[in-house]
Order: structure tokens, then sequence, then C-alpha cells
């Protein structure tokens, strides 16, 4: 049997899941949740970018179910010993591709390996060559002919596959919506195609299609090749770059959630009670601003480096070193972007005081726990909101600086900040090692892309502001 | 105005003193200045004598707030927290952990951070507002739409990317300009290029997209309409009008980061070895060097305070409706 894992990050990461399914159970009722939600997903853009989304959040959410593997060979005294290493879900759906580690660098697709090696042949004679990959291109035998056509074949594969495969979807969809509406699945189909649908079912038929696309050309090509190449200790990029997904959202996610709770409160609070409360929530937040963010999170971070240093008894494994540090990092950046929330919430809640609602609910002898979580609390939600959607990107962004600075997450762990920096310094050699850089860029561009343009239409369906124009 | 500025620079102190203790906090109580020099020394060969030699001579031996073998008032200076600490306030910066004076070494690298920082700020002022007019001229069009899009591709890149595909591209490349390094003089010129061009295309997404929602709200108010109905061409409106009033956000929101710039940017400086101070503190966080990470800090707020009072001068200034009390 496995003996299942869960790491603190883990456990945040599924409280997160549970609190955001509760919310879309309780908007699903209260059509003034539902209302502007709806107009967010009504924008194509928007449609289309949270596709993209989920898909990232799927993987990072598979690669969230942790557990440890029972070592072969045991069993006979009834104890079973656990591999050190942790695994994830992910791990086990991309299997080859964790365990077909090259010497060194490899460029992608490529047959032989990045840097010449002296080699010595059958009849002991030694030459400098450049020696071929133990997986890469295997298949193909000796010599790697016939490399082009067989990328070819296989991407005509996968686009066969998707087309028939969209075709199916397309058809599932029209027959869902046909029996909503009561009309004919030929009609519904064309009304998709075409574009005449209340939700942008078009768009995101469209991007779901690339989206299976990009996943077969992985499915097929990456069980041969190695499709984004190799790194320095001949690991996959593209394996690393798929562990890195949960990284990043869990910087943008998590750093949210730990700081929200304590924001929400100040900021009301100091808004609601005015007085000395507002003045020491005012200082307090004055104070943590006015440090540069990140000088404050690199003097919190070395803290921890020298406290991990001394204390290497509490950590068993790499992985629970990792996800303590990737925690801490997540409170540190907690701590310092709390405050512009905060601030936001005290003005906005000294206007509400002041309100009619507000008075008269204080007339009626209504508490003021009472009045702050009945009357004030859900009156700000939309703040909290925009500011959530909003602060994602940044955050992940914010990850690859803080990682090349050195005061990131732990150097050994899969990010694409790490990624970045192991392969800035390639880009001196003869050829240029580009591969890692490129595929970090991608993956970061594609999620924070999708995250502004998903943010700017969140915060367009829910500011007032923008309402009134 | 001078009451005014005198006032909130007292606010200033108890901020500044709440810093100190973050700070002080951070590098001494949490570790001990034990852990300090077991770090620096080495996790193997540590003994209890080394530990206290290089505590003795980094100035770490003291008490931590109250120096109970001192008579006087040597009881609380005779401490970490008043030789460490308090000492920032007089702009004491004392030594750094590998022995170099940090007063002097910030003096020395003041001036390359804001050969950079100064440059790419006004182009990259420039060129914002160019491309946000041009957007709020044509608003509701494709150039409009296609502009703002652009935009968000665009703060969607990374900034180390910018760096390095431009020192790639133009560097390496094309070879117009060194990859890194940086000299005294004119000579400083060829250095300064590309991290002040790639400073002021990093900034354009949001810069711009920002800029662009300030000349939108200026749009739909009353002086505009005014204007337009007496008969002034767009462009006139556009220049004469709009410009000059959301010109008070912009002023306001480039006048806080102003004393900032004499920090220079971390990311920057480093990819282009600049010897400024940007490169200078992420020198100190790699060799976790925590006296000049504290002094760096200390520095840091100084300055972010600094422009809080300046914006409120600003305002004054460019904003005839503020009065200061």
């Amino acid at each position: 049997m496995i003996k299942p894992v869960i790491l603190w990050t883990d456990a945040l990461v599924f409280l997160l899941v549970l609190v955001v399914i509760g919310f879309i159970l309780y908007a699903r009722r209260k059509p003034h949740l539902a209302t502007p939600w709806k107009r967010v997903f009504a924008g194509r853009i928007a449609a289309g970018s949270s596709v993209v989304l989920l898909a990232f959040v799927l993987t990072g959410l598979l690669d969230s179910l942790h557990f440890r593997l029972p070592l072969a060979g045991n069993g006979s005294e009834g104890e079973v010993h656990y591999a050190v290493e942790v695994l994830s879900v992910l791990d086990m759906l991309v299997g080859p591709l964790r365990t077909r580690v090259e010497k060194t660098y490899s460029a992608p697709f490529a047959t032989h390996l990045y840097a010449k090696e002296t080699v010595e042949r059958e009849d002991g004679s030694q030459v400098r060559m450049y020696p071929p990959l133990q997986f890469g291109g295997r298949h193909l035998g000796a010599g790697g002919r016939h490399k082009a056509e067989d990328i070819l074949r296989r991407c005509l594969r996968a686009l066969a596959v998707t087309l028939l495969g969209m075709s199916t979807v397309l058809w599932l969809m029209a027959v869902l919506l046909a029996r909503r509406r009561g009309s004919t699945v030929r009609a519904m189909a064309g009304c998709i195609l075409t574009g005449r649908t209340g939700l942008p079912w078009r768009t995101v038929l469209a991007t779901l299609s690339m989206l299976l696309l990009l996943v077969l050309l992985a499915v097929d090509l990456a069980g041969v090749y190695h499709v984004l190449g190799t790194n320095k200790v001949g690991q996959d990029v593209l394996y690393q770059s798929l562990k890195s997904v949960r990284t990043g959202l869990l910087i943008g996610t998590l750093t949210t959630l730990v700081m929200l709770p304590f924001a929400i409160f100040m900021g009301i609070v100091a808004g609601y009670a005015r007085g000395w409360i507002d003045d020491v929530v005012q200082y307090v937040y004055t104070t943590l601003n006015s440090i540069p963010h990140v000088l404050l999170i690199a003097a919190a971070i070395l803290m921890l480096q020298v406290y991990m240093a001394n204390h290497p008894e509490l950590f068993e494994t790499t992985v629970e070193r990792e996800d303590i540090r990737l925690l801490f990092l997540c409170i540190i950046l907690g701590i310092t972007s709390w405050t512009g929330l905060c601030r936001l919430l005290r003005g906005e809640s000294l206007k509400l005081r002041e309100a009619e609602y507000i008075q008269a609910a204080a007339c009626f002898g209504v508490s003021h726990i009472r009045i702050i979580t009945r009357h004030i609390l859900p009156n700000v939600m939309h703040v909290v909101l925009i500011t959530v959607v909003l602060d994602f990107s940044g955050l992940v962004l914010a990850e690859a600086v803080l990682s090349y600075v050195g005061v990131g997450v732990d150097p050994t762990m899969n990010s694409w900040g790490n990624m970045i920096n192991g392969a800035r310094l390639e880009m001196a050699r003869e050829p240029v090692v580009w591969w890692s850089l490129l595929s970090a860029f991608l993956f970061m561009f594609a999620l924070v892309l999708a995250a502004n343009l998903f943010s700017d239409a969140v915060r367009d369906a829910f500011d007032p502001r923008t309402l009134e124009r | 105005m001078f009451a005014y500025i005198v006032r909130r620079a007292i606010y200033a102190i108890p901020i500044l003193i709440g810093i100190n203790i973050i700070t002080f906090y951070l590098f001494f109580v949490v570790n001990s200045p034990d852990d300090m020099a077991r770090l620096h020394l080495g996790m193997k060969h540590v003994t209890g004598e080394a530990i206290q030699k290089w505590k003795a001579s980094h100035g770490y031996d003291k008490p931590l707030l109250l120096n109970g073998d001192a008579g006087g008032l040597g009881r609380v200076t005779d401490t970490i927290f008043f030789e460490k600490s308090v000492r920032l306030f007089a702009f004491d910066f004392g030594f750094s952990d590998d022995g170099r004076d940090i007063s002097y070494d910030i003096s020395q690298r003041m001036l390359p951070s804001l050969a950079i920082a100064i440059p790419a700020l006004l182009l990259g002022l420039l060129v914002n507002i160019t491309f946000a007019l041009l957007m709020a001229f044509f608003r509701g069009t494709y150039i409009d739409t296609w502009g703002v899009i652009l935009c968000v591709v665009l703060m969607s890149v990374s900034g180390m990317f910018y760096i390095i595909g431009g020192q790639f591209l133009l560097a390496k490349l094309f070879r117009l300009v060194p990859i890194s390094g940086f000299a005294g003089g004119i000579a400083a010129i060829k250095f300064v290029v590309l991290p002040v061009l790639i400073g002021v295309v990093s900034g354009i997404g949001s810069g711009s997209r920002l800029y662009r929602t300030f000349f939108l709200e200026e749009t739909g108010k009353d002086y505009v309409r005014t204007a337009r109905a007496k008969g002034l061409a767009e462009s006139l409106v556009l220049f004469r009008h709009i410009l000059r009033n959301a010109l008070i956000p912009i002023v306001t929101g480039v006048v806080v980061i102003l004393p900032l710039l004499f920090l220079g940017s971390l990311l920057t400086e480093s990819f282009f070895a600049i010897p400024g101070l940007g490169s200078y503190t992420i020198d100190a966080i790699r060799n976790q060097d925590f006296a000049i990470v504290r002094v760096m800090v200390f520095l840091g707020s100084v300055l972010y305070i600094i422009g809080l009072i300046l914006v409120d001068v600003a305002y004054t200034v460019v904003d005839p409706r503020v009065r200061l009390a």
C-alpha cells in the first residue's frame, strides 16, 4: 500500500478548494452574486482565459496529492518501509518524463547530447563525438534518421485525434444545451459554431481544442523525445515546467489566503471603530509599507535559512523542507502585501459606517459584531475579490524575481524562477542553451496572461465605478 | 507649508522607531548572534572560541538590550540594540560583516544607480504618456482595444525576460552595446543605453494602461464637455485640457518613487553588473551580510517616508485646489 503524505501546503490547498466550492454553491443561489459572475463569463476573452487557468489549476491540484511508495523487497517482517521520495499523482501520470534522465543538456527533439564527450569504441580506439541520448529519439535507431518525418507523422496524428475529440465535445455540448433550451441538437450546434449563444461556448471550444492539441502532442512526442530538451543534470525540461505550475499557483493563491483574514479584520475594524484603534492600524501598515518589500522578504528568508541550518533535525525529507520554506515565503509575501487591501477596506468601511442602513441598524441596538459581519462585510467583499484576483499575477511574477535574488523558494524546488536562474548563465555558452529559459517563459507567460485577462474581466464586472459608466 | 513639513517629519519618527524594532527583532532575537557566527564560520569546525572571536570582531558580543555589567548610562548604550540599531538614526552605518565601511560604499555606488534610474524614469514617462494619449485619442476604436490588449501582453512578461532578451538580441546577436559592465565619465553612456532602454520597454505595459485610465477619467468630466461645446478641436481638448489635469495623478505617482531611485533596481543592476546600490543589496543578500541588509532596510524606509512627504508637497504645487494645513 502507498502511504499518503499531506504537506502543509497541500492541506491549505485543499482548504482553499473547499472554500471556493462552498462559495460557488452559495453564490449560485444569490442573484446579486451570480449576476456579476455571469457577466464575467459572458466575455469571450474572460471565458477563454478561464479555460486556460482551469488547466493550470488542474495540473497544480494533481501535483498536490502526495504519497510515498513502499520499498520493494520488504514485507516479510510485516513492517513496510517507504521510499524517502515523495511523489504526486502528476508524477505517476507523466511517469516516463520523470525517470528518463539523460547525462546533461540536450536540445529539444535532439537525438544526441549537447556537449562532446570522449567515447571508447569497440576496437579500443577513442573518439570525440556527441554521444547519442539514452532515451530521446531512441526508437529511430542509430543515427536518428527520418526524425522530421517521425515528428510530422505524430503531429498529424495528434491533430486528427483533436479534431475527432473536439467534434465529440461539440456534439455533447449541443445535446446538453439543446435539452436545456428545448431546441434541436443540429440548430444548437450551428448556434455554437456561429457564436450565437449566451455564454461564449465557441471560444471555450476553441481554447479547449488548442489545449487538447498541446496535451496530445505532448503525450505522443514526449514519450519518445525530450520535447523541451533536458537541463544541466539531464532532467526533462517539460517535466520541470509542469512541476513548477504548482509552485507558481501556490505562491499566487496561498499568499492571499494567509493574509486575507488579517487584512479584512484590521481594515474593517479600523474604519468602523475609528479613534485610537484606527491610529494603531494605520501606524502598523505605514510602518510595514515603508520597508522596501524585497528587503523585508530577504531579511526574513535569511533568518529562516539560519534557523533551518541550525535545526536540520526538524525536516525529515527534502520535500518537507522545501514545503516549509514555500509556506514561509507565502506568509512573508502575505505580510508585505496585506497593507494595500487593508487601506482600501479601511476607507470603504469609513464610508459605509455613515450609510443610512448602518445607522438604522445601530439605532435598533444591533451589536457591533453583528453590524460588521452582516452589514459591512458583505458590502466590501467586491473590493476583496478584485484585489485578490488582481494580485495573483503579480505574485507569480514576484516568485521568479525572488528566486533569482536568492530569497525565493528552496533552490532544489521546481519553480520557474529557479529554472530561469539556472539557465541564465548558460546564455553565454556557444551554442546557446535557450530551451530552459524559453519553457519557463512560455509557461509563466501563459499563466500570467490568462490571469491578467481574467482579472480585468472580474474587475469590470464587480467594480461599481465601471458599471456606472 | 513649512510647519506642515516639520510636522510630517516628526510623525515619521515613530514609524522609523517601529522599523528599527522590527529589523532588530528579525536580525538579533529570532536568531541569536551565535547562529550568525556559526553560519559565517561554516557548519563543521565551529568551536565556542571561534564564535566568541567572530562576535567580538564584529561587535556582536554585547548583551542585546540591557548591559548589567556596565554602570550608569552604559547600561543602555553598551548594548547591541544601541550600537547597531539606534546609531542608524544618526546615519552612522558602521561596518559590513566583511569589514568595509558601509557609508563609503553607499556614497560610491549612488551615482551609477542614478545614471540608470533617472534616464529610465524620464524616458519611460515620455513614452508612456505618448502611448496613453494615443489610446485615449482613439478611444473606443480598434486602435484603443488592441493597444490595451498589447499592454496586457507586455505586462504579462516577467521583467527578467526583457533583460535577458535585450541582452541576447542587442548585445550578443547584433553586438551594438556591451553585454554588461560600467565605466566612469562619458564612457558610461554605452553601458547605460541598454539598461535604460530595457527599463523603459518593460514599463510600457503597466504604465501606459494606468495613464490611459487617468486620461479616460478626465474625458468624462464637465469641463471637457464645455471645451468641446465651444467648438475646440479634439486634439486641442486633449492636449490643453485633459493632459494638464491628468498630469496631477501622474506627477504625484512619480514623486513618491523619486527618493527610492537612489536605491537603484535590483534586477537591472545585477544583470548588467552595474556597481550601484541595487547590486550592492543583492550581493549582500547572497553573501548573507546582515549588516548591509539592515542598513539598506533602514535607508529604504527613510527614503520612502521622504517620498510620502514630497507627494503632499507636490499636490499643492500641481493642484492649486489642495492646501496643506
